[in-house]
């Protein structure tokens, strides 16, 4: 029990973590989906005339058009007729049902939301009042989803929110958990991440052919920003090897020096842009091919696209540490680098491919933030590699090197959002939010502590 | 020093050992490797606490309990590895610990005067502000003695001191030497080379096994009866009996075959070393410590930069320039610091045996790990490895478990040279009997041992011919195993 307990610590906290979460935002849902409309739908063709006539009423929000735009193809499926759909303030409500109750005998039903249904004119004394003018709408019913009790954490919405707010930074873990089981530590991973952004929305631009780009130009230019991305990476692996010089020094060097060199090659571009002429502007880069938003903003069978290549990435690496012989040499090496090398494992091989690994980890994640915000950011990612070694160390690896388990570290990225969240739905505001992870990062490696005693 | 005992977890380091050193003595310190020197003297600075005995200064009992208590008793220690701060100049290393206040500031043109005083006192010249990483070693070693002088030290014990030194500087310690015990101090001087003891020791004391073993004036003592102090147990019947004892055949004709080193050079320590092992022989390399054996073995098994000479086996002239060119050659290394470079503590036995086996047990570059497993489970039964599980951590074991893995992880490898660095050292007796027995069952085998140990009765028991190493350079080669006797060996380890 105590082992079990110590093995899957982090797993518990981050149980338990949602489990008080859950408890806290327990409050009144008020479904806006789709599949909320279609519920609405067929709650009104069952319970009005054969054919009833409906006037779906919702406010001006994406999320609302949706859903009316469920309820309607809904009900006309179902034989019935919308007779208007407003998307949009409560004067515009009245004006349609105004015009709905004179130019129609009979209307039967309003289909509404909890926000549309608060207001004014849809109030049932409000609209006793507008049937006396407008006689069509006398009998007519207001339908509206039904609310339930839930918390508003455990919403399929939130958690897939929280995790693809946070896949980024879960990527980019997955190098830095293999760096510090090698015993080392990388620090230009958020750099990197947006060197490979505007390296790729260049590249994207200039020689994929820009709002034209084809997948394979699309594909090629990705592979060029990450490329970039991994001969940092061994640049990195190979001043901490063959010269000697400590990790915590070459990565800083790097990472001051990849943040330049995005920030050179962004105004660069932009000064390229109008003409040459004038100086440029730090800003992102634009890409303009509209496919390359798929992977940061897409999703696939319903589950965001970045999530998704974010488990891929974690399978493999979980499978690359645990069962082949790099997986092995990593762990070897952390744990005694001198034992490792009498052993017959090439060290130095080992870790200029660790933080090559990590310097591509940071490319990957660097695509994948371009493709949000489509377009390449030279101040992206600042502060990320705080953040990402506060994931990998709350994951349970030991900065000592030797220890440490991937999943280890994607439940420590979890557990960082969903406080991250969690204390964001409380209203607690950034500047103390940093308190609390400055705590957190210290109660875990004291936990560490403890655990070893 | 009276009654001084010490034991640590299943060793009994100093039983019952007396010490008296007199003013303006100089007292030479002897014993084989492990016969407890070093651990006296960590007693005597405080690093060690008696387990029973008295320490008297003057006729008056001390306590010492910590490295303070023995500078306050008047006791300088001047290790092997130096105290010193190298980014420090000469002046503020002696003054370490001795500024006046915390708060106040460091009087540096008096500290000045008084290291000139103190380097007037020893009879050399030093630049009080030169930094310390500027200095030889000798120059270092200076000024630990100057710091030793700064704490009105009455007693100075030296590790070893002329270890690092060149003939010339040798001299010069000498002379400091003699100027302390002209003005009255006490020194302990330990040293492996019997020519120095004689040159400056008035006084012997001989240490064997942690036990005393007689104290003499060096009046008294030739060369030969101090080496047999220093080894004189009687050979027990610990070592096992080789069911087939191959001839060594000594006129060229198996020659070829084996491992053949010649002219190897590398670092400080190895100066030009050739021999070699043959097939289905044990050779010893023996020597004193610093006489560059493990040193041999790390250029053999291309751990260290080797600078020059060729390593052969069977014929075959090998390059290699890393461990893993050796292992792909055929040859390992059981090194001497388990702990430390045998085993990766934190992981699993499994882990440890698999690593340098990986590519045997992949398949589509996938570890399988029952195949590895299975193969672990042979050795677990073939050599009586008491572990709990493949999962038990290889840092729970005790040391003869340890050095099995370890053995295991070289015999999957099926090596054809095996150098196995002081194999029983830390093991029980019990252990170390069956790690003799699976050493004969390897030569039987025909495989090549290259065993290193310092442990003379260990040597004569098991080698078929016994190399001996001086200062990175072979003194002697014994073919007749039969007919030596340690204090053979000796003779040509102290040369």
């Amino acid at each position: 029990m105590k082992r079990f307990i110590a093995d899957n610590g982090s797993v518990i906290v981050l149980l338990a973590l949602c489990a008080y979460y859950s408890v806290v935002t327990l409050g009144e849902q008020h479904p806006n989906t789709p599949a909320a409309g279609l519920e609405v739908a067929a709650t009104i063709l069952k319970e009005s005339s054969e054919q009833p006539t409906v006037v779906v009423i919702t406010r001006d929000t994406v999320q609302d058009r949706a859903y009316s735009e469920a309820v309607r193809a809904a009900i006309e499926t179902g034989g019935g007729t919308v007779l208007a759909v407003v998307n949009g303030a409560p004067t515009d409500a009245r004006m349609a049902l105004e015009q709905v109750g004179g130019a129609f005998s009979k209307v039967d039903a309003i289909a509404t939301n909890h926000s549309a249904s608060g207001w004014g004119p849809l109030k049932p004394q409000k609209l006793k009042v507008t049937a006396e003018k407008f006689p069509g709408i006398a009998g007519i019913k207001v339908f509206k989803p039904r609310s339930y009790t839930w918390p508003s954490f455990l919403t399929r919405e939130n958690l897939v929110n929280v995790i693809n707010q946070n896949a980024v930074i879960a990527i980019i873990a997955i190098g830095m958990t293999l760096v510090i089981i090698t015993a080392g530590i990388d620090l230009s991973v958020g750099s990197l991440l947006a060197l490979c952004g505007v390296t790729t929305a260049v590249a994207v631009q200039q020689m994929a052919g820009g709002a034209d780009a084809g997948t394979i130009g699309l594909l090629g230019a990705c592979l060029i920003g990450t490329g970039v991305c991994t001969l940092c990476g061994v640049f990195n692996g190979v001043m901490i090897t063959w010269f000697r010089v400590p990790a915590f020094v070459v990565t800083l060097a790097m990472m001051m020096v990849a943040r330049g060199l995005a920030l050179i090659v962004a105004v660069q571009y932009q000064s390229a842009l109008l003409g040459g002429g004038t100086e440029g502007t730090p800003e992102a880069v634009k890409i303009e091919a509209a496919s390359f938003g798929w992977l940061g903003n897409g999703a696939t069978l319903g589950i965001p696209n970045p999530i998704l290549l974010m488990l891929a990435l974690y399978v493999l690496a979980h499978i690359t540490m645990t069962k082949t012989s790099v997986g092995r040499y990593i762990y070897a090496v952390g744990g005694n680098p001198e034992a490792a090398r009498l052993s017959g494992v090439p060290v130095f091989g080992v870790l200029i491919l660790v933080y090559a690994i990590c310097g591509a980890m940071a490319g990957l994640a660097g695509i994948v933030d371009a493709s949000r915000f489509e377009g390449g950011r030279p101040n992206a990612g600042e502060m990320y590699e705080l953040q990402v070694i506060a994931a990998v160390v709350v994951g349970g690896t030991s900065l000592a090197g030797g220890e440490g388990r991937i999943f280890g570290t994607l439940v420590g990225a979890m557990i960082i959002a969903v406080i991250q969240n969690g204390l964001n739905m409380a209203g607690v505001a950034s500047y103390e939010q940093k308190c609390v992870f400055g705590g957190l990062i210290l109660a875990a490696v004291l936990l560490d502590r403890f655990k070893r005693k | 020093m009276r009654g001084v005992d010490k034991s640590f977890p299943g060793v009994h380091a100093l039983k019952n050992v007396d010490l008296n050193v007199e003013a303006g003595d100089v007292l030479a310190l002897l014993g084989e490797n492990g016969a407890g020197k070093s651990t006296l003297i960590k007693v005597l600075g405080g690093a060690h606490r008696p387990d029973a005995g008295i320490i008297e200064i003057d006729g008056r009992p001390v306590e010492i309990t910590s490295p303070q208590d023995s500078q306050r008793a008047g006791i300088g220690i001047i290790y092997q590895e130096f105290n010193l701060v190298p980014a420090m100049t000469v002046r503020e290393n002696i003054f370490l610990g001795q500024e006046p206040g915390r708060v106040s500031f460091v009087p540096a043109g008096k500290e000045r005067r008084r290291a000139r005083e103190l380097f007037d006192r020893i009879g050399v010249e030093l630049d009080p502000d030169a930094l310390v990483r500027d200095l030889t070693v000798a120059q270092q070693q200076v000024v630990e003695i100057a710091k030793a002088l700064s704490l009105d030290s009455r007693i100075i014990v030296m590790d070893e001191p002329s270890a690092a030194l060149s003939p010339r500087e040798v001299e010069g310690l000498f002379r400091i030497v003699k100027e302390l015990k002209s003005q009255g101090i006490g020194i302990v001087y330990v040293s492996h080379r019997l020519d120095e003891i004689f040159a400056i020791c008035n006084q012997v004391t001989v240490l064997r096994d942690g036990a005393y073993v007689d104290s003499k004036p060096i009046g008294e003592l030739t060369r030969e009866t101090l080496i047999e102090l220093m080894v004189g147990r009687k050979l027990e019947n610990e070592f096992p009996k080789r069911a087939v004892t191959k001839t060594v055949e000594t006129d060229g004709k198996e020659a070829g075959a084996g491992l053949a080193l010649s002219n190897l050079v590398g670092g400080p320590k190895v100066k030009n070393v050739s021999f070699n092992v043959r097939r289905g022989e044990i050779v010893a390399l023996t020597g004193l410590v610093g006489a560059g054996r493990t040193e041999t073995a790390r250029l053999i098994f291309g751990a260290d930069k080797r600078e020059a000479g060729t390593i052969t086996l069977d014929g075959e002239e090998l390059s290699i320039n890393s461990p893993r060119d050796a292992i792909a050659a055929g040859i390992c290394l059981l090194t001497e610091d388990r702990k430390g470079q045998g085993l990766i503590l934190n992981q699993s036995v499994l882990e440890n045996f698999g690593l340098p086996n990986l590519s045997r047990f992949t398949a589509g570059g996938l570890i399988q790990q029952k195949r590895e497993r299975n193969a672990f489970q042979s050795y677990v039964q073939q050599l009586q490895i008491k572990v709990s599980g493949p999962e038990q951590r290889a840092g729970n074991l005790s040391g003869g478990n340890q050095q099995k893995v370890v053995l295991a992880k070289w015999l999957e490898r099926d090596a054809e040279v095996i150098i196995f660095d002081e194999p029983t050292r830390g093991i029980d007796v019990g252990a170390k009997f069956e790690i003799y027995l699976l050493m004969h069952r390897l030569v039987e085998q025909g495989k090549a041992i290259l065993m290193i140990s310092s442990e003379l009765p260990e040597v004569l028991g098991m080698a078929d011919r016994i190399v001996v190493l001086h200062e990175g350079r072979v003194t002697g080669e014994i073919n007749d195993v039969k007919s030596a006797t340690q204090e053979s060996i000796m003779d040509l380890a102290v040369k």
